[in-house]
């Protein structure tokens, strides 16, 4: 069977750039009158030519997501459990390179922090780490897991590439869900920011999906960086990936999230710079080019965005983040991947959530 | 209007709610509450089962019968599993068995649910499964053991309305079981056919939860449910598309 390098190999970043940059007006028309929107028209709506129907995108979005998801938010906290990195990504706050102290938390420690993160109820929780595999690898992450496995219904994780072996494990122990975002589906950029690491191997990150769905893992989450390329071509991309492993991997669920560049230690400024609004017209674009996939936003976007993005397709948030390993409880100081931008409370989120008359789910699955 | 008795039950209401994706608890309380529905689905998934203080337990009228789902299993051994959990923490045998491998479309697996159906009948419980419209199946499962059958309109929370009409009129003609309508009733309209039909009751949710007065429209429902039900009891008239007026063929043997 193909994999995605085989269809990524196929595709041209300048084309793709110069075809959405070429859509009219005519086009987003017609995207928004369809009710099957295909990636031809995702061009058109993810282009500068749509810019002036945002509120339309927005109205759409809002209809659509509220059909598929009624009016619930799904709520999740990330506990990152080591900051150790072998890899030079030059935006991120855990690069080789930031000679900072390291830490990785220990049995005692992660359950610490399962206490702290339970008590403001949350019930799904995102695990979080750099790459470092003599530390933190496949055994640390199956030892983590059975301590967490019994505090909370759902377990999503976010670290560095797995085989299919290792992810069939993870399966097994009890995880849920698996995100993998590409950063950058340019190529030779992607060699720029990922100089040095495993990291560093392009396509070996490319073909992650795929290793995932083999794994059955129920959902997988995919993503760009938004701030090292042009957006609206790595959304692209990023969209023709989800299409092709929905079709391969069609008992699989999908999320998307937005990682929009935040300030953290000792980082490059973002290349390109993704304003509230493009976030806006990203996020409404991908809900009408896909009614299903779950959409999430986090910690990293601004109280005023979060305040009012609620009813614009988004179907996950994360709430109270921490994103240093202890942040909860052990180890408050240690260092952090990035700044986060909104610190409200979950209660205060949960509050918002309601306020804008959704449901603020906390337990959404069960370990059948 | 007759009652309609599934299992060792009896329903005065036949419109049944789902208990998804309202905005919050207390819209769905009123929705419940206007619908004079009497039985309701809840998700195994969504309900914390760990605290007494589950805020869609906590908001369901009381009296309500329950109807656990198994919403997110995958096959028939998830689905059995969670069964038992929902028998064991819920505390009834009653079961609405959604095997829905496709997570785009929640579209139900006919093979699963019919090893499942099987599998949980043997186990004590009153099975409801979702299913596709097709007769055949509904046949097998009546044999496996099922209390009854809950056919789609058409996918699930699409609001389309009955697109399956033609296999629904053969599944309620050949039933030797209740048929409820499930997934993809839209409008109120779409309700009061499915029932003028001769289905024995439906089941609601996103129409309901997702529209701007959640209470109202359930009112809606519960009218639109009585009037079809009505209407087939009271036997429909035939629909002629020509007027008979003369009879061309057979005139001349009054010649």
């Amino acid at each position: 069977m193909i994999n995605f390098v085989e269809i990524f190999n196929s595709l041209s970043w300048d084309e793709i750039k110069e075809s959405i940059y070429s859509k009219t007006a005519k086009d987003v028309e017609n995207a928004l009158a369809t009710s099957k929107v295909t990636l031809e028209d995702f061009k058109a709506l993810l282009s500068p030519a749509a810019e002036p129907f945002l509120e339309q995108m927005a109205a759409k979005s809002n209809a659509l997501t509220q059909k598929r998801y009624g009016k619930t938010i799904q709520l999740y906290a990330p506990m990152y459990l080591s900051n150790e990195c072998n890899n030079i990504c030059t935006y991120c706050g855990f690069s080789l390179t930031n000679k900072v102290k390291r830490k990785t938390l220990s049995d005692a420690e992660i359950l610490e922090e399962i206490e702290a993160i339970k008590k403001e109820g949350f019930n799904h929780i995102l695990l979080v780490t750099g790459e470092a595999n003599y530390t933190v690898n496949i055994h640390y992450f199956l030892n983590a897991i059975k301590i967490i496995q019994p505090h909370f219904a759902n377990i999503s994780i976010e670290v560095q590439p797995l085989s299919v072996e290792e992810y069939k494990k993870v399966h097994e122990a009890g995880v849920y869900s698996v995100l993998v975002y590409q950063e950058t589906y340019h190529k030779e950029v992607y060699k720029t920011y990922h100089t040095k690491g495993k990291k560093s191997n392009f396509d070996f990150r490319l073909e992650t999906p795929d290793r995932i769905g083999e794994a059955e893992i129920h959902k997988i989450g995919l993503g760009v960086l938004l701030g090292l390329e042009d957006w609206r071509v790595d959304s692209f991309f990023c969209a023709v990936h989800l299409d092709y492993l929905e079709k391969k991997f069609w008992k699989t669920k999908y999320s998307i999230s937005f990682p929009r560049m935040r300030p953290a230690e000792g980082i490059i400024e973002p290349n390109v710079i993704v304003t509230d609004k493009h976030l806006v017209q990203l996020l409404t674009a991908y809900r009408l080019f896909n009614e299903d996939v779950e959409l999430s936003i986090s910690t990293r976007e601004s109280e005023h965005f979060r305040n009012n993005v609620i009813p614009l397709g988004v179907t996950s948030m994360s709430a109270g983040s921490k994103t240093n390993p202890g942040g909860y409880a052990v180890e408050p100081e240690s260092l952090e991947q990035f700044e986060i931008s909104d610190e409200r409370s979950v209660q205060v989120i949960a509050d918002l959530i309601k306020g804008k008359g959704y449901e603020p789910v906390y337990k959404d699955w069960d370990k059948f | 209007m007759n009652s309609l008795k599934i299992g060792d039950k009896e329903f005065n209401s036949r419109l049944f709610l789902g208990t998804g994706k309202f905005g919050s608890s207390l819209l769905m309380q009123d929705a419940i509450i206007s619908s004079g529905s009497e039985l309701v689905t809840v998700a195994l998934k969504r309900i914390d089962l760990e605290t007494d203080t589950d805020s869609i337990l906590a908001h369901l009228p009381q009296n309500i019968n329950l109807l656990p789902n198994t919403s997110g299993a995958r096959n028939a051994k998830e689905a059995v599993f969670a069964a038992q959990l929902a028998r064991e923490a819920l505390e009834t045998n009653w079961l609405k068995l959604e095997i829905h491998p496709d997570p785009k479309y929640l579209l139900p697996d006919p093979i699963e649910t019919l090893k499942a159906t099987e599998e949980l009948a043997k186990l004590g419980f009153i099975v409801l499964p979702y299913i596709h419209a097709d007769p055949v199946l509904c046949k097998l499962l009546e044999d496996a053991g099922t209390a009854a059958v809950m056919p789609l309109g058409s996918p699930i929370g699409t609001n389309k309305g009955l697109r399956t009409i033609d296999f629904l009129e053969i599944i309620i003609e050949q039933s030797r079981v209740p048929v409820i309508v499930d997934a993809g009733i839209g409008a109120p309209s779409d309700a009061a056919k499915a029932m003028e039909l001769g289905a024995d009751a439906v089941l609601v949710n996103t129409a309901i939860a997702v529209a701007e007065n959640p209470a109202n429209m359930a009112l809606a429902f519960r009218m639109a449910v009585m009037a079809g039900r009505l209407a087939y009891e009271s036997k429909l008239g035939l629909i002629q598309s020509t007027a008979i007026a003369s009879s061309p063929l057979t005139a001349f043997l009054n010649d």
